[in-house]
């Protein structure tokens, strides 16, 4: 075969690029967001820059869909087969860290001074993780429907009252101007539920497991705080407030927008497509208090250094490079995230002070509070997930707690209490 | 038999070691993994080592009991009940919870009850999950393999036809089973809901005289509109399996059987249907083994909700393992599911053989 210039040239490139690289050293990363044109261009972006910027380590990227990430995970982990620099979604990595799969992050604390408190990875008193967004859920409601259904527009500093929330969603309901008063995403499974639904929870006065130890879940998920809770998470189905677990994954994603529901219980990253789809008298309201105050989920994908690595200084270091105001502001442009410092906030069209989207950089600063920090939390999650479920489908509230409750204390037994 | 397969016929051996191989490997060695990891505590995650817990495992799945429970009486002794006069009842988890008079209940949940006499008599269990699940398999299994197989057996029949275009039927009735199930699962979620494509066709057809139910949100549809489903996906499948069987008889049988007069039903009788024993026995083996793998359509479609109603046992043993990270109950299910299916099988080799 006769090589042509330009494949000789390729050639020559090639072997020239080889071995600049062998001079550095290599750091693999993985990421979970496989399919995302955008999120994938930043997180790409931000490797090349990195790269380009210094001579000691050359980063190589590979993406997984999210459904399968956390899998890979394990079973790199199971392999001994980790790369360099992970990331990880915020409550499941206590689980990790716990399991010996990361180590501690070396990055300047000064870095991080003015990041969000949700986007901290702590475990055991170190820094495992940190975001460079977070998340946050709001209550969509249209202006002109409080109007409509003259209801005082709840703020911050004096957000509704469980009895006043519930007004509301009689007003709407009577009304007819909507098929259900709340949309709360039942369509959606898996972390949803924990994430959304156990500020709730909280706000009743219970949470999954007794922070004070984390070593039960007996009178923190089935104690009286937590059995109103049930019960009044059971009469918005049975009384048809809100649509149950077989809703449409459709309507949930454009149900707000046609109209088919009042109120919406949803996340940041839904923002965007709402306004874009015509809603432009949206507010974002801040979670009703049911008397123990109102906090609203925290901590997104961060990242962290696997304890497998060979060359931690460098992910550090490339930990560091991206945490850089601009890529924060790039993820939020991109991809509607919530940036996590004022600083980058500032520089982003729609977090910046006055707009459209601020209101949920303040939800995320003043009201997050982080999942319960313990490796156990990946279990609890779920079997949180399937009473939460079943309580909505009917089933007897106390019973469907104390069932939860036993599986979580059995599962915190049979692992030793997970290292609290 | 035996003296032939260990002595000579090397060339044999050398052709079927790639089958045994990956078998040995991808089947035998996990199931012999399976039961050995479900005597242990072993985790997914963990870094607490491995230890040896017995059959722990199995007795927390499959520990069972009745709790009689006496109603209410006030301070008369006469019977409290409610305004239809059925008796009150103390709750369950007055006796299973917290209760040290009643150790041997603690923890059990309520799976159901009955009542004899003013008493009830209530069936509790550790794991009422698991019990659910094993009925919901049972229950899916006793339908579909008859259904399932009967239906593509008629399929069958209709296109061993001489016809023209009648590749286009064969094509329409396999398609379902080229489309990943999982994309199948997706479609039919659409198609079920409650102000979804069926609804909307029943209401057209009854001039909107009938509302719909939410099939797979609620407790009483959601288990059955999984099995038409499922039913309607591999029905195809099957049917390609009778044809071929159809095929292999001789057409000079049925010659024979028209000269002698026969109708169509005793050309059925008498003919096709010998002539098909071994592929029934085939396809009904198939089909249980299938059947008892549901899993896909669970996962998509409804979660093993609503209320444990479509839990299976595949379902709870993935669910365990790796949702729950409990690898060791995940293979304790695992077992017990292989023991069930084996002699399942093994009942239906017996029922089947050869007379």
């Amino acid at each position: 075969m006769k090589l042509t210039p330009t494949i000789a040239g390729a050639l020559v490139a090639s072997t020239g690029l080889v071995s600049a690289a062998a001079a550095q050293t290599e750091l693999s990363m993985w990421y979970h967001g496989a399919g995302g044109e955008v999120e994938g261009a930043i997180i790409r972006q931000i490797v090349d820059d990195f790269n380009a910027s210094q001579s000691d380590y050359a980063v190589t990227l590979e993406s997984f869909p999210q459904e399968s990430y956390n899998d890979s995970i394990v079973a790199a982990a199971l392999a001994g087969n980790l790369p360099d620099i992970i990331d990880v979604d915020g409550p499941v990595m206590p689980n990790w860290a716990w399991a010996g799969y990361m180590q501690p992050l070396s990055i300047d604390e000064s870095l991080i001074e003015d990041f969000l408190p949700g986007t901290k990875g702590v475990w055991d008193g170190q820094l495992y993780s940190i975001g460079l967004w977070d998340a946050a859920v709001a209550l969509y409601a249209r202006q002109s429907t409080l109007d409509a259904l003259g209801l005082r527009t709840p703020t911050l500093e004096e957000p509704w009252s469980g009895d006043e929330f519930m007004a509301a969603l009689d007003a709407a309901k009577a009304s007819d101007a909507c098929e259900y008063a709340l949309d709360l995403g039942m369509a959606w499974t898996g972390e949803w539920y924990p994430y959304a639904f156990s500020p709730f929870l909280q706000s009743f006065g219970g949470d999954i497991v007794d922070r004070s130890t984390y070593q039960t879940a007996e009178g923190a998920l089935n104690g009286d705080e937590a059995l109103a809770f049930g019960d009044w998470w059971q009469s918005l189905f049975t009384e048809r407030y809100a649509e149950g677990t077989s809703q449409d994954p459709a309507s949930r994603d454009t149900g707000f927008i046609d109209g088919k529901y009042c109120f919406s219980w949803n996340g940041n990253w839904a923002a965007v497509a709402t306004l874009d789809g015509g809603v432009d008298d949206v507010q974002f309201l801040p979670a009703p208090d049911f008397g123990g105050g109102n906090t609203i989920g925290a901590a997104s994908w961060q990242f962290g250094v696997s304890a497998t690595s060979d060359a931690p200084e460098g992910a550090n270091a490339f930990i560091e490079f991206a945490l850089q105001d601009k890529y924060l502001a790039a993820f939020t442009d991109g991809i509607g995230l919530i940036p996590s410092t004022p600083s980058a906030a500032a520089m982003t069209e729609t977090y910046k002070e006055g707009g459209p989207l601020n209101v949920f950089f303040e939800l995320s600063n003043q009201q997050a509070l982080v999942r319960p920090v313990s490796p156990g939390y990946v279990v609890a999650a779920k079997v949180f997930e399937k009473a939460l479920a079943d309580i909505a489908n009917g089933a007897d509230v106390a019973d469907t707690l104390d069932a939860a409750v036993d599986e979580i204390n059995t599962d915190i037994e049979r692992n030793g209490g997970y290292g609290h | 038999m035996a003296s032939k397969l260990t002595t000579s016929n090397r060339a044999g051996w050398a052709f079927a070691l790639p089958g045994f191989g990956l078998l040995t490997l991808f089947i035998v060695v996990p199931f012999f993994f399976a039961f050995f990891l479900s005597l242990t505590n072993q985790r997914l995650i963990s870094p607490n080592p491995t230890e040896f817990v017995g059959l722990d495992n199995y007795r927390n799945l499959l520990s069972i009991s009745v709790l009689t429970i006496e109603p209410a009486r006030d301070d008369t002794g006469a019977v409290m009940r409610d305004e239809d006069g059925n008796p009150e009842y103390p709750r369950v988890r007055s006796f299973t919870r917290n209760n040290p008079d009643y150790p041997q209940y603690a923890g059990m949940r309520e799976w159901f009850r009955w009542h004899s006499g003013d008493d009830a008599k209530v069936v509790v269990a550790t794991d009422v999950v698991f019990w659910k699940s094993l009925r919901n398999t049972l229950m899916f299994v006793l339908v579909v393999a008859p259904v399932q197989g009967g239906l593509a057996l008629v399929l069958a029949l209709l296109i061993n036809q001489k016809l023209r275009g009648i590749n286009i039927y064969r094509a329409i009735y396999f398609m379902p089973v080229v489309v990943s199930i999982v994309v199948v699962s997706l479609l039919w979620r659409f198609i079920y809901a409650e102000d979804g494509l069926l609804n909307s066709i029943l209401s057209a057809f009854s001039f909107g005289m009938f509302e719909g139910p939410d099939w797979l949100g609620n407790e009483d549809t959601a288990l059955g509109a999984i099995k038409a489903m499922s039913i309607w996906q591999a029905v195809g499948f099957h049917m390609v399996i009778w044809l071929s069987g159809l095929q292999t008889i001789s057409p000079t049988l049925y010659e024979a059987s028209s000269v002698e007069g026969a109708s169509k039903w005793q050309t059925f009788r008498y003919v096709t249907w010998p002539g098909l024993r071994n592929t029934a026995v085939l396809v009904l083996i198939v089909i249980t083994m299938q059947a008892f793998a549901l899993f896909a359509q669970i996962d998509v479609m409804t979660n093993g909700g609503p209320l444990d109603s479509t839990t299976t046992v595949v379902f709870q043993a993935v669910e365990r393992g790796y949702g729950k990270q409990d690898i060791s109950g995940g293979s304790a299910i695992s077992v017990i599911l292989f023991l069930l299916v084996l002699s399942i099988s093994l009942i239906q080799r017996y029922l089947t053989r050869e007379r």
